[in-house]
């Protein structure tokens, strides 16, 4: 078995001295001045560890110095190291440039420490091709390919690793959290896409629980549920995301992995919609009498159910639609992950927002719902 | 705790075959005697009594063995396993593993049980009636229900037995359609959910707010016209006891739906608090768990199944009723759910139920509830002294029977989880403890139930080895990681065996048409 492993050593830098987050070279410098230190190695050093024990059976693969190499070494993995850095300091492109080596030379486990700008250099190097597990390293991580803790992510990979071929995949989302819009307290947050990570909740309980549902057969009935409710005469609104996705696919329908689609009779009426379109579509639906729903699910690791990754359906399209016509969709493993914590939703109009807040009948299989509470 | 001495066991190891691979062709157990020229005269050829229709066309591919090579395989197999009454089984929690009566065995196994049949016509059954009729009234005073029924083969069956019966309700009502959700919590068990699902049912599940409570702003925000019922345990998996139980009923009352109490392990209410009171419509008791009869896979199971007046109509046929002078089965119910089970139910355990009430006394029962909180209470504050252990929810508040327990922070410090610790219990010859139900919510979890049954110094020894355990794995991971040591059969690596169905099957038969294609 071949593991790859990369460590962004300045993810999270910013964080600490308060300037919310990592991206871009003058925030590093800024992060550097202010006193902060890296933590990012010590995270990717702790997940590392649980793999010591399978030292001997696998090849770890690794980029020089800061971005693997030393952790691995200190550890007493022997690495096999390769690339070079360009600088001192490393940059996005080495994440990219790492990322890309080690899919082409076949490992079967990509780790990489980091936070949500990591995740994306990664996906733009790999995209869903192979397995990965993200060690979170930075501050506040949307990105559902992160672990909970660098431990679990450790835990995670030895399970993979010794699994023997019976893991099952699932795609965790890639958030782009526009971190030049967070400091100026302007949210920009976009679905950026999807990575294949080992399904490990599943793996854990599988020993006793006997055969618990792949994540994809607990989207295909979810599926169903909606289905077997659509009404013709209904306009649905379809949000981002895969579980989503898997209404489409069941109604033969083309969508938009990353964006709003628009579906009446079980016909696709708008693809890729943005605010003005959806807008302009609920003008049309009024005006025949058609009335809307939306169909979301919960995006990324933080449980937002609107304003991170779906912000086309902002505020004024839901205060158009109504509280009473938002279907939230999720699977039970996804609602578990909040560990109790509240699904959130933060639309940029406190007003909404508060109209949205209460409590939700989130569909989670055929005929199955989780009564779950919503916070903004 | 202090002066425990951990027990040295290991577990015989017979490299015991299947006995589908055991014998072979034309050895025999018993050969009979040919019957006399006289008995075969009389009955003319044994073919003829059996219906042609019945006759096997192709021979039966059974193992052919001598009767003592049986009677080995099986005493082997039992010594690789560690039966009931081998260790304290305090870790088996939600399952109230407790002592059950040797005396009882007796009973149940005497001519008077074993040769009767249940197509025997009443007034030759008033024993058995009554002793089921008996039970019933004890159940009824216990919970403060007024009829049972225990047709049901097991707990599971009883809910679902109350999933059919919500049905009937509503259907009655000319509400059936309409009312078409149930609701339960995430810390009930399963079947709360799943045979209202099997049942036709839309189910909704609730989740724990910040005490561990099921969130009751929840339920008030989702009970609507289309609410069924709600069905849900009390105290949860976590053995956190919910004292406003009442207001959730009133909750799903006041919008038309029924509450029903899944009571399978009723062992720490006991005689304390009743259903009825409590507002329900209806209530089940585990036969097999709180009235002591032996199960798991150490015998057969029963679900009592009882509910409030109004609802009586609705149960299963037959009822046991008793006229005065004799007791009889009544099937003319016209608006019975029908049967859920054949015959009355499995009457070995109404038997040991109603010896073990007998045997214990109103008193009694009471004290079994007080005991086994006490000693919950007592494993608790020794399995908190141990490091990475946690209980999480409801910090501070004590529990009732039983708690669920993580090992969240040893996961986290070492690598090593629950199902590790488990093996390794094991070595100390007590049974292995129970994880928790599906889904997994509180991580690495463990849940055990020291009910009545057990001494002080039971709880002593089992509180000490899960800290030998649990200290080992912070002293060398990787040998917690490979245990059992002291077990028939090693680790299991490859889970894979377990959950790849090409790598397994469920019969012989199968796994033959599977693995040797003929």
């Amino acid at each position: 078995m071949k593991v790859g492993f990369i460590v962004n050593p300045l993810a999270g830098i910013g964080g600490r001295v308060g300037l919310k987050g990592s991206d871009g070279q003058d925030i590093v410098d800024k992060a550097f001045s202010l006193g902060a230190v890296c933590e990012a190695p010590a995270k990717a050093r702790k997940a590392l560890e649980r793999l010591l024990e399978l030292k001997d059976k696998i090849d770890l693969v690794t980029w020089p110095g800061p971005m693997g190499e030393t952790i691995a070494r200190e550890l007493g993995f022997r690495p096999q190291v390769i690339g070079r850095l360009a600088d001192e300091i490393t940059t996005p492109h080495d994440t990219e440039a790492a990322a890309a080596d080690m899919a082409a030379m076949g490992v079967d486990l990509l780790l990489f420490a980091g936070g949500d700008g990591t995740a994306r250099n990664v996906h733009d190097a790999i995209g869903s091709r192979i397995p990965v597990i993200g060690i979170p390293a930075g501050v506040k991580i949307h990105s559902a390919v992160y672990a909970d803790t660098p431990a679990h992510a450790g835990d995670a990979a030895k399970l993979f690793l010794s699994g023997s071929g019976r893991i099952q995949i699932k795609e965790a989302e890639v958030m782009d959290i526009d971190e030049t819009a967070f400091r100026e307290d302007r949210l920009s947050a976009r679905l950026y896409g999807y990575m294949s990570v080992p399904n490990v909740r599943n793996l854990m309980q599988n020993a006793k629980a006997g055969s618990v549902s792949t994540e994809h057969e607990t989207m295909v009935s979810i599926a169903s549920d909606i289905i077997s409710k659509l009404e013709e005469d209904v306009c649905y609104i379809i949000g981002p995301g895969t579980t989503t996705r898997a209404i489409m696919t069941s109604l033969g329908l083309a969508n938009t992995l990353l964006g709003v689609d628009a579906i009446r009779g079980r016909r696709l009426i708008g693809t890729d919609l943005n605010e003005a379109g959806l807008l302009s579509l609920l003008d049309e639906m009024d005006a025949q009498g058609i009335p809307t729903k939306v169909i979301v699910t919960v995006i990324g690791g933080q449980g937002y159910v609107f304003g991170r990754g779906n912000q086309q359906l902002s505020h004024r399209v839901l205060r158009r639609v109504g509280k009473e016509n938002i279907v939230i969709v999720a699977t039970e493993s996804k609602m578990l992950a909040l560990n109790g914590k509240p699904l959130l939703v933060d639309t940029g109009d406190a007003e909404v927002n508060e109209m949205l807040t209460g409590y939700a009948k989130v569909i989670t299989s055929l005929n199955r719902t989780m009564a779950y509470r919503i916070s903004c | 705790m202090k002066d425990v001495k951990l027990r040295k066991f290991h577990a015989a190891s017979w490299d015991e075959p299947l006995i589908m691979e055991l014998g072979r062709k034309g050895e025999r157990g018993i050969i009979p005697p040919t019957p006399a020229k006289k008995v075969c005269e009389d009955i003319g050829p044994a073919k003829e009594l059996v219906p042609s229709g019945m006759w096997r066309q192709e021979d039966i591919d059974l193992p052919e063995l001598a009767q003592y090579h049986v009677l080995q395989h099986y005493l082997r197999l039992s010594q690789e396993t560690m039966g009931m009454d081998l260790g304290a089984d305090i870790g088996e929690g939600t399952c109230t593993m407790k002592y059950s009566p040797k005396m009882h065995e007796q009973i149940v196994n005497s001519t008077k049980m074993t040769d009767l049949h249940p197509l025997q016509p009443d007034d030759t059954l008033q024993g058995i009636l009554e002793i089921v009729y008996g039970l019933e009234q004890y159940l009824k005073q216990i919970s403060g229900m007024s009829k049972f029924t225990f047709q049901p083969g097991g707990g599971s069956h009883a809910t679902y037995t109350n999933a059919c019966l919500l049905r009937k309700y509503h259907e009655s009502r000319g509400e059936l359609a309409q009312r078409d959700e149930v609701i339960t919590t995430i810390f009930s068990h399963p079947c709360d959910g799943a045979t209202p699902a099997t049942a036709g049912f839309k189910v909704i599940t609730l989740m724990p707010d910040e005490n561990g409570y099921p969130d009751l702003e929840a339920l008030k925000a989702i009970v609507s016209e289309r609410t069924a019922g709600i069905m849900f345990t009390n105290p949860e998996d976590t053995g956190i006891f919910n004292p406003k139980v009442a207001e959730y009923v009133k909750v799903v009352h006041d919008a038309g739906g029924l509450c029903f109490y899944d009571q399978a392990n009723a062992n720490g209410i006991m005689g304390i608090a009743r259903a009825f009171d409590a507002g329900f419509d209806a209530c089940h008791f585990n036969l097999h768990k709180t009235f002591s009869s032996p199960h798991g896979c150490e015998g057969p199971a029963a679900g009592a199944y009882g509910v409030r007046e109004e609802l009586a109509r609705f149960l299963p046929v037959p009822t046991v009723e008793f006229d005065g002078s004799k007791y009889f089965l009544d099937y003319d119910r016209p608006d019975s759910i029908g049967k859920v089970r054949s015959f009355m139910g499995n009457l070995e355990c109404i038997v040991r139920a109603y010896a073990w009430i007998r045997s214990m006394g109103a008193e009694g029962l009471k004290t079994v509830a007080k005991i086994s909180v006490l000693n919950n209470n007592y494993l608790d504050m020794l399995l908190l002294r141990i490091k990475g252990v946690s209980r999480p929810y409801a910090e501070g508040k004590r529990r009732l029977e039983q708690a669920r327990y993580s090992l969240e922070q040893l996961k986290e410090d070492t690598g090593v989880g629950t199902l590790d610790i488990k093996n390794r219990l094991s070595d100390f010859g007590v049974q292995g403890y129970w994880l928790s139900h599906h889904p997994w919510i509180v991580p690495e979890p463990f849940t055990p139930e020291p009910c009545e049954t057990y001494s002080k110094a039971d709880m002593d020894y089992w509180a000490a080895a899960m800290k030998q355990s649990i200290e080992e794995a912070y002293e060398d991971p990787s040998f917690s990681i490979n245990a059992p040591y002291g077990q028939a059969i090693g680790k299991i690596v490859d889970d894979s065996l377990i959950e790849d169905p090409e790598r397994w099957a469920c019969t012989y038969r199968a796994f033959k048409r599977k693995h040797k294609k003929d």
